[in-house]
């Protein structure tokens, strides 16, 4: 028989190795999920990982590669540090919404001013917007103890419902011939989130993904705000013995993963997206959860975790159009991936042991 | 704008209907909460459980099948989260977050060739006489059978947990696994069925959406149903009778809402769309501030990972 027993501490070497195992578990299960549909698994799973990066049009897609995985990395940035404290925010699409919201809501206020304040103006607001939406479950929890999970999540559908009004009434564009959907802020160079170079993918977002993650790595690892996040998650009782004010953590988690979240869906509408429309989130709030947990909450795995994702994103496309794999087998995939990733995740933390050898069957 | 066009025996006929979904996915919570473990995946399940159950009945052409292979379904997703949290040892949060993600996409995989069919109508009681009774009859005697399937779930998930020995230990898993493993009980074996209970119901209360309430399939049509299926567990303090009351309150909303967009209310539609989940916070606002009487009765091990270290 086969038992299991705690390690001490976690393991280093199963920390680095569990999410590369579950990428090729995934990877395996997927190809059994693609055959099942009546795809070639080989070839499904080369179009998701291989041929962004290296097919003859990979010059079109590694652009791409950061235009979706800055958004992911930001909220996955955020969401992480609320992770490590035991503070569940999975309502970052909504925030994500708001931001955008209030980004775009800045911009449209004052258009068709030209000014080089018009951005800075609107990436606050994007912030401002995400953080404040993100407030109402952190102060629902400090004050009256609600679970931060249920009312980040309602707020989600709350935030779906303003922007579709948002999107078929307030900011309509007026001279949109009647179809929903704000004015393109493509168009209005004040305001346009556009490429740093051209043909690079990097615009204004993929930095500020960047600066999150150093600057998360520097909070957890050097700042007192950062122990104390860490203290809260491993020993909510040794924390308190500690002098650490949970409410504070609690604030710092949500607001900091609000913003990051606001930011990222400012960074969106005012550039790749261009307009605020019903359908303009697409779930990057929710795939942030996996890239979060796929980059062991660490801020650097979470940079690559946020690249793989992002490919698995441009791959399910490219399967869509060139297969015909459906595009909800992508976001099977991508849950799938989080299973094994926390079913491997037992390795960390158990050792597996023979009970008693003599009776081995 | 005409209100009286609202029928309050209408509302309260349709609300019935309207609260069976979260309902049963509800009351299968309780169970799989009241073990000590919170299955997070809900939605997941749920919208499983929808789009089997209206691929069956669209295939079989029983809605009685369909309903059988939501419950199978929703179980069969439900498994998956078992293994992961009972064996591997896995956070529920966490674990629980990815069902709901993988459920989604399961489903709208599923139910690409299914936008748009009708399936074959459910089976409803109209007894003669009875159901015409005016306002009883509405309200008591012509209701699709899940309605009552629901209730009598709701009875008999009460009537184990209050009455019976399968009952008591399931309740004592939950508050303490330590106490009861040592007593010889199995948490795991528990546990796991509770949870494939729980996915089951979740299961039945998607197709009670895709088969009656809608009756129709399309993605994501949970809308965040079994995410208020949880919230009514909290609200209940995982009391069965309390499940009801909380389910059939947001049935309720639910309805109203709908009823105040045809009557053409002032108030623009997507903020009446909004006022299920806004009230859901409300009502989660309102039972955690009275923490002292509804936490004591939260399974003391919820969530916590149970790991036999003899």
């Amino acid at each position: 028989m086969l038992r299991l027993e705690k390690r001490p501490d976690p393991s280093k070497t199963w920390g680095y190795l569990a999410p590369v195992l579950a990428v090729i578990a995934t990877m395996i299960g997927g190809g059994v999920m693609f055959a099942l549909l009546g795809k070639d698994p080989f070839e499904a799973i080369r179009t998701i990982f291989y041929d962004p990066l290296f097919s003859e049009f990979a010059w079109y897609y590694r652009p791409q590669l950061l235009i979706k995985g800055a958004p992911l990395i930001l909220i996955a940035i955020g969401l992480s540090m609320g992770f490590r404290a035991g503070i569940w925010n999975i309502g970052a699409e909504g925030q994500y919404i708001i931001g955008a919201i209030c980004g775009a809501g800045a911009a449209l206020a004052v258009y068709p001013l030209e000014s080089a304040l018009v951005f800075p103006v609107m990436i606050l607001c994007g912030a401002i917007g995400g953080f404040a939406w993100s407030m109402i479950p952190a102060i629902l929890k400090i004050k009256f103890g609600t679970n931060e999970i249920l009312v980040s999540l309602m707020l989600v559908y709350v935030a779906e419902q303003l922007l579709a009004s948002m999107s078929l009434g307030l900011m309509k564009n007026p001279e949109g011939f009647g179809f929903p959907g704000s004015r393109n802020l493509q168009q209005y160079a004040s305001a346009h989130n556009a490429e740093l170079w051209t043909g690079t993918g990097i615009h204004l977002g993929v930095v500020f993904a960047l600066i999150a993650v150093i600057f998360s790595y520097i909070m957890l690892a050097r700042h007192q705000m950062g122990f104390h996040i860490r203290l809260t998650g491993e020993s909510p009782k040794a924390a308190k013995f500690a002098g650490v004010n949970p409410n504070k953590v609690v604030i710092y988690c949500l607001g900091f993963s609000g913003a990051l979240a606001g930011l990222a869906g400012m960074f969106e509408v005012a550039g790749p997206s261009g307009q605020i429309s019903i359908d303009f989130n697409v779930g990057y709030g929710f795939t942030a959860i996996i890239v979060a947990f796929l980059g062991r909450l660490d801020p650097f795995g979470i940079l690559l975790a946020g690249l793989l994702m992002a490919l698995t994103y441009i791959g399910g496309e490219i399967a869509q159009s060139s297969l015909g794999l459906p595009s909800a087998a992508i976001q099977a995939f991508q849950g799938m991936l989080l299973f094994f990733l926390l079913a491997l995740d037992m390795l960390t933390n158990f050792k597996i042991k023979r009970t008693n050898t003599e009776v081995r069957i | 704008m005409d209100l009286s066009a609202i029928s309050p025996t209408l509302l309260v006929a349709s609300l019935m209907v309207a609260a069976t979904p979260i309902l049963l996915a509800a009351i299968g919570e309780l169970v799989v909460e009241k073990s000590g473990v919170l299955n997070l995946g809900v939605e997941g399940m749920m919208i499983t459980g929808a789009i089997s159950g209206f691929a069956a009945a669209v295939l079989t052409g029983s809605p009685m099948i369909g309903f059988l292979c939501a419950a199978l379904g929703g179980a069969a997703l439900s498994v998956i989260f078992a293994i992961i949290t009972q064996y591997f040892l896995s956070n529920q949060v966490a674990t629980g977050l990815a069902l709901t993600l993988f459920g989604l996409g399961l489903s709208a995989m599923l139910g690409q060739s299914y936008v748009g069919i009708k399936p074959p109508a459910s089976v409803k009681l109209d007894l003669p006489l009875v159901s015409d009774i005016p306002v009883i009859g509405p309200i008591l005697f012509s209701h699709d059978f899940t309605v009552y399937a629901a209730l009598t779930l709701v009875t008999g998930v009460w009537w184990f947990l209050k009455y019976t020995r399968g009952g008591l230990i399931l309740r004592a898993v939950g508050e303490s696994h330590d106490a009861a493993h040592a007593l010889g009980y199995k948490v795991v074996r528990v546990r796991i069925l509770a949870i494939m209970f729980g996915g089951a119901c979740a299961g039945l209360g998607g197709a009670a959406l895709s088969l009656v309430r809608v009756p129709q399939w399309t993605e994501g049509m949970t809308a965040g149903a079994g995410w208020i299926a949880l919230a009514i567990v909290v609200f209940a303090s995982w009391k069965p009778a309390r499940v009801l009351l909380g389910a059939y309150l947001f049935g309720g909303v639910a309805v109203l809402q709908l009823n105040l967009q045809a009557a053409g209310v002032s108030i623009p539609v997507e903020y009446l769309s909004m006022s299920p989940y806004l009230i859901t916070i409300v009502v989660l606002v309102v039972m955690s501030a009275n923490r002292s009487k509804s936490a004591l009765n939260a399974p003391a091990a919820l969530g916590r990972v149970f790991h036999a270290s003899r």
